[in-house]
């Protein structure tokens, strides 16, 4: 097979690599790959900072072993190859009634990364991570296929969940999908003046799906104005989804400055009458809202962005409050923010979800910007919450023991799994995560 | 009319996107090619995405033995029955130049395997005066070029046969489209230098649905290699001989 000399980098463009990947289309290639080059797998580079990088390494490109193998109509369970893309199975099962249980922000996110990340949905209060909803893995460990299910391979599934792929390459994956009366989406939408009414409302609120887009500009008596949004999913007549649109090249530095992203954030939040309003939609709209532009993260310019997802538990909420003060007065906030209520189900060791509540927020790449996430991540360890690592790119390694308390569990799992540390990505290296103490 | 589809050198990136393309509108895929558990997965996939019915059968193109039981399985078929030819090599030029025995391999790949099949299965298509027929060339067929030649000359060759089998089916209702792709973001095509202009095997695979179904002739994908290649063959020999594009 042929290597590539690629110059990559994550969804947010900040931080860059160069590897050598490789790019299979069949099993058996993958298999006599990774045995002569162990290397970390990649997908769609759909996490924002580091976590698929491996500068000056190797890396196995999945995105053409994307083919669903294996698909029963009756028991909603669907076997399919690492690259497959999230929002390509809820495309085409959902009009048949089953949907994936648990889908992030993005439907170009693959298989692979949605275990790898054990991420979240606007569902995560109601229906977990995506993790709890896996039946069985495909890991493949120096050339040989191992499978490996939550009852027989505790410590090792649990490290593989939200594992980062450190331990083997996932290759194939076996998902419990769940049922749904169609493909469209009721969706309400509401307007919330202020941070002890959007707690409120995203803890009284009832539906399957549940988030709230969050005015960071907004200061004062503004603060965290924003809106609710809430679905159900549905059934009806989708029309036929429309191609999505393009950022043909990167926008200037200032498209995203802050007089207009507060021109913008006015008019998105004044967008929902006062009164609120419900609407039909087919999934995807709600479900993936960036998706319609392909290449949003181009509107930030060459330089790039950085997000910023913490979760705090409930009893820290007043230190979500705090943090998000600290962000509207530092006037750097982009036009994404978001707030969510979480439940309590994880599915690994270093799963990100907690009880609480999450607040996830796109800034440009700037110095100001790094000196306030950093910031931002001192006080989320502080409150006893944790950084995502799927979006994390400015995180250090001192923080992380406290965030993530079953990270040695993980560990020697991994020593395990990797012995040699083949697998390790930029991420894994800059975190220290594999170093035990 | 129920539509099936006989694809040759199914695992191949075109032919993988091709063939969802046609399962997910809900026509019947019949995947040929020699790595069986590979083409069972496609066929798998093919299913899940609503095709009524997907099978994976042996296809080499260097064993025509291979060859009656793929056009045998298509009689059985009801309907309109067509055939979509993927299948294809290109071994590096410095390779056939140190064994040039290596010639009849490409050419076999390229042309002669997959003109006999279309040649047993034209009957067919013609006992029941419809069918299409995709046939998938190269713009590399278009002119003999230093970089690759011999695989070129075997594209041009079967260019021309299909150029020949339109004209025949024409005649019963049949329909023959000549696929002259660019450059194509394949396995074949991963991480070789100077590569520009890359389409996904996804925009070729639409790009040959719509030429299907406008009955089109011969298609260049994507669209602007029309044109490279209009300039390039009206290139007058004396200054074409001396470039190294």
């Amino acid at each position: 097979m042929r290597w590539k000399k690629t110059e990559y980098c994550g969804w947010g463009r900040a931080i860059r690599a160069q590897s050598d990947i490789v790019r299979p289309e069949r099993q058996s290639a993958l298999a006599s790959l990774t045995k002569d080059v162990p290397a970390p797998a990649i997908g769609q580079l759909r996490s924002y900072g580091d976590a698929a990088l491996n500068d000056s390494g190797y890396a196995i490109d999945m995105t053409r072993l994307d083919r669903i193998v294996d698909f029963d109509p009756e028991e909603g369970i669907v076997t399919v190859e690492a690259g497959a893309r999230i929002g390509d199975l809820g495309r085409l099962f959902a009009p048949r009634g089953w949907i994936p249980t648990v889908m992030p922000g993005t439907g170009f996110a693959t298989v692979g990364g949605c275990i790898a990340n054990d991420v979240h949905g606007k569902n995560h209060h109601v229906d977990g991570s995506f993790g709890e909803h896996v039946a069985s893995v495909t890991l493949i460990q120096n050339g040989r296929r191992k499978s490996i299910t939550p009852a027989k391979n505790i410590a090792l599934f649990k490290a593989t969940m939200g594992g980062l792929g450190q331990t083997g390459v996932i290759a194939e994956a076996k998902l419990r999908l769940k049922p749904c009366k169609g493909d469209m989406m009721v969706l309400t939408e509401r307007r919330i003046d202020g941070w002890d009414e959007f707690i409120a409302a995203l803890d009284n609120s009832h539906s399957d799906y549940a988030v709230g887009w969050i005015d960071a500009t907004a200061k004062g008596r503004n603060l965290a104005r924003g809106i609710l949004e809430e679905g159900e999913i549905t059934s009806g007549i989708s029309p036929r989804s429309g191609k999505s649109k393009d950022v043909p090249f990167d926008a200037p530095h200032w498209a995203l400055s802050a007089p207009i992203v507060r021109l913008f954030n006015e008019a998105y939040f004044r967008r929902v009458p006062v009164g609120g309003r419900t609407s039909v939609k087919p999934i995807a709209a709600p479900f993936f809202p960036l998706d319609a532009v392909y290449n949003w993260n181009r509107l930030y310019g060459k330089r790039g962005f950085h997000q910023f997802q913490c979760v705090v538990p409930v009893a820290a909420v007043s230190a979500l409050h705090a943090m998000l003060e600290k962000i509207a007065n530092s006037g750097l906030a982009s036009p994404l923010a978001v707030l969510k209520r979480m439940g309590a189900g994880r599915a690994g060791y270093l799963s990100f979800p907690m009880e609480g509540y999450t607040l996830a927020v796109d800034f440009p790449n700037r110095a100001e910007a790094a000196e306030l996430i950093t910031r931002l991540n001192r006080l989320t360890a502080e409150a006893g919450g944790r950084v995502y690592f799927a979006k994390d790119s400015l995180c250090t390694p001192d923080l992380i023991g406290q965030m993530y308390p079953e990270l040695s569990d993980w560990q020697e799992a991994v020593a395990k799994a990797d012995p040699d540390g083949t697998l390790k990505t930029d991420l894994v290296r800059r975190l220290k995560l594999r170093d035990s103490k | 009319m129920n539509q099936s589809w006989l694809i040759l050198g199914a695992t191949s990136s075109m032919a993988r996107a091709f063939a969802r393309a046609v399962a997910e509108r809900g026509d019947t895929v019949f995947l040929a090619g020699r790595d069986k558990d590979d083409i069972r997965r496609i066929a798998a996939d093919c299913m899940a995405r609503g095709a009524p019915q997907a099978e994976a059968l042996l296809f080499d193109a260097r064993d025509a033995s291979t060859y009656p039981a793929l056009v045998q399985r298509l009689e059985k078929q009801d309907g309109q029955v067509n055939a979509a030819v993927f299948v294809g090599s290109m071994p590096p030029q410095s390779e056939i130049d140190a064994d040039p025995s290596l010639i009849d391999g490409v050419v076999r790949d390229n042309f002669t395997g997959p003109a006999q099949i279309l040649q047993m299965l034209a009957p067919v298509i013609e006992a029941r005066g419809t069918g299409v027929i995709v046939g998938v060339g190269s713009v590399a067929g278009d002119r003999g070029r230093i970089g690759n030649y011999v695989y070129g000359s075997a594209k041009a060759g079967f260019h021309t046969y299909l150029s020949g089998l339109r004209n025949r089916l024409t005649r019963s209702g049949g329909h023959v489209v000549t696929v002259k792709p660019g450059f194509v973001d394949t396995s074949m095509t991963w991480g070789i230098e100077g590569m520009f202009l890359v389409a996904s095997p996804d925009r070729v695979a639409q790009d040959i649905l719509k030429a299907v179904k406008k009955k089109r002739n011969v298609l260049y994908t994507p669209f602007f290699w029309a044109l490279i290649m209009l300039i390039i063959r009206h290139v007058p020999e004396p200054i074409f001989k001396k470039l190294s594009i």
